[in-house]
């Protein structure tokens, strides 16, 4: 194989710039998009878990809904399909005016789609606390609401943080799907910078170990979370 | 302070208590016992609403538990629990444990709270411990601390569902020593449990269940002495056989 190796390129204006700001958006849409499945996630984790019915009916509708499409279908869902399905104000809005409409939708797409993970985990986790802390709970005189705040979720949490180590390692990686609606993230910048100077090899292992390079910090950190969140003397927690 | 009056209760096709009717006076010491799935822990549980009941009536201290308009979290705040596997909260030491409720229930301040915590633990001899996660506490340290947590809500009456029943044997004493105290005390209390001696040293009375039925509801000396139906005979033979 003759292949001219040339490292320089990745230094060289105004490639090294493009790869900066591929990691930036890359950053961008993978934090943004981890907020709201954080929160989502858990809101509708603890909704399939609580006693009404039709919270837990609705609740399992957004997690079959969003688990259930490919997540590339989901971005195009929302980028070109749900502009068309909203009232008309709305959808001109959203095709004149949205800012930044490709990181906007990306953000969304990628955020309810790990929010339905991410609430399974939730409930999977309160599920897992023995029946008894609750009644314990309650036989304080504690409201279902003090409950969940005070013995359910931390508890809960606590159990869960390897399951959602992954997924929030998982959320970076996905986020480079972002590129097929237009956000100009690391792997869409890796291909621009292939396609302008022939250095395919460089830029995506380039590419590859910025993702290592993030995934291994946020393990790092989320390790760091654990050991602080254990609960001594628990069998999850070690001694 | 306790009156259960025709309490009926079904699982589906399970019936599992049947028309049960008994009450615990001020002060006073009850013993529920009874072959496993006789309907005790359901029992003790409808006391403070923890299991909901099909019909009959419950009132704690003149206020029906199955009432809808009861506030039930107020209700359980002022009747202590103790359950077979201690239920401490594993994400918290100690003294928060036994800080929680009365500080979100109660809303004592949390150095009033704390004042509570170290006076109770010196109580039931765990000072030294107080720093510590219920993981690194034996179960017999574990049960002594939840009676503590119950305790320092102040309350009215004390339920125990089974409290040594996953102890070892050695530390079964450490716990009933704790209990006997608070009996001799004056505390109104509704024990179920298979620990005869203490039946026999604090308990005013002895109610007896079997398939769901409180088949015999009698003083302590009566019980022990000369038990009525044939199916309290049995169980006592065969129980108190190996004391």
């Amino acid at each position: 194989m003759s292949y001219n190796w040339n490292w320089g390129v990745l230094l060289q204006d105004p490639y090294l710039g493009w790869l900066i700001s591929g990691v930036g958006w890359t950053l961008a849409v993978s934090a943004a998009a981890w907020v709201i499945a954080f929160a989502l996630g858990s809101i509708v984790g603890v909704a399939r878990t609580l006693p009404n019915r039709f919270v837990r009916g609705a609740a399992t509708a957004f997690v079959e809904l969003f688990r259930n499409i490919p997540l590339l279908v989901q971005l195009f869902l929302w980028y070109f399909v749900v502009p068309e399905l909203l009232p008309e104000d709305w959808g001109r809005w959203v095709k004149r005016d949205l800012p930044l409409p490709e990181y906007t939708t990306a953000v969304v797409g990628l955020g309810f789609y790990t929010a339905s993970r991410v609430a399974e985990q939730v409930r999977s986790g309160i599920e897992s606390i023995p029946r008894g802390q609750t009644l314990a709970g309650y036989a304080s005189g504690l409201t279902t609401g003090q409950l969940y705040r005070y013995i359910l979720l931390p508890v809960g949490y606590r159990l869960i943080i390897p399951p959602l180590t992954s997924e929030f390692l998982t959320i970076f990686k996905n986020s480079s799907l972002a590129l097929t609606i237009g956000v100009l993230e690391l792997t869409a910048q890796s291909r621009q910078i292939t396609e302008y100077t022939f250095q395919g090899f460089e830029a995506f292992t380039a590419a590859t170990v910025i993702y290592v390079v993030i995934t291994l910090s946020v393990t790092a950190a989320m390790g760091l979370v654990e050991r602080r969140a254990r609960m001594p003397g628990f069998i999850a927690g070690g001694r | 302070m306790i009156e259960i009056r025709d309490l009926d209760k079904r699982y589906g096709d399970f019936h599992v208590l049947k028309r049960c009717s008994t009450s615990v006076a001020k002060g006073e010491v009850v013993v529920v016992c009874g072959p496993s799935g006789s309907g005790k822990s359901t029992l003790i549980k409808c006391v403070n609403g923890l299991e909901p009941f099909d019909s009959g009536t419950i009132t704690v201290d003149g206020i029906s538990v199955g009432d809808r308009r009861t506030d039930l979290p107020k209700l359980r705040a002022r009747i202590g629990m103790v359950f077979q596997n201690f239920e401490l909260y594993p994400h918290m030491t100690v003294t928060r444990n036994i800080c929680l409720a009365q500080e979100k229930v109660l809303g004592r301040s949390r150095d009033e709270a704390e004042a509570k915590a170290a006076s109770l633990l010196a109580r039931v001899g765990l000072s030294d411990q107080a720093h510590k996660h219920p993981g690194q506490l034996s179960g017999g340290q574990q049960q002594r601390v939840a009676i503590a947590r119950a305790l320092a809500m102040d309350p009215i009456a004390m339920l125990f569902d089974e409290p040594t029943s996953a102890l070892d044997p050695e530390m079964i004493s450490e716990v009933l020593d704790v209990m006997v105290e608070l009996a001799q005390e004056g505390m109104t209390m509704m024990v179920v449990t298979h620990e005869m001696g203490f039946a026999r040293k604090v308990a005013g009375r002895v109610v007896f269940m079997d398939c769901g039925e409180i088949v015999e509801d009698a003083d302590t000396a009566s019980f022990f002495g000369s038990p009525r139906s044939p199916r309290a005979q049995a169980f006592l033979s065969k129980i108190l056989d190996h004391v």
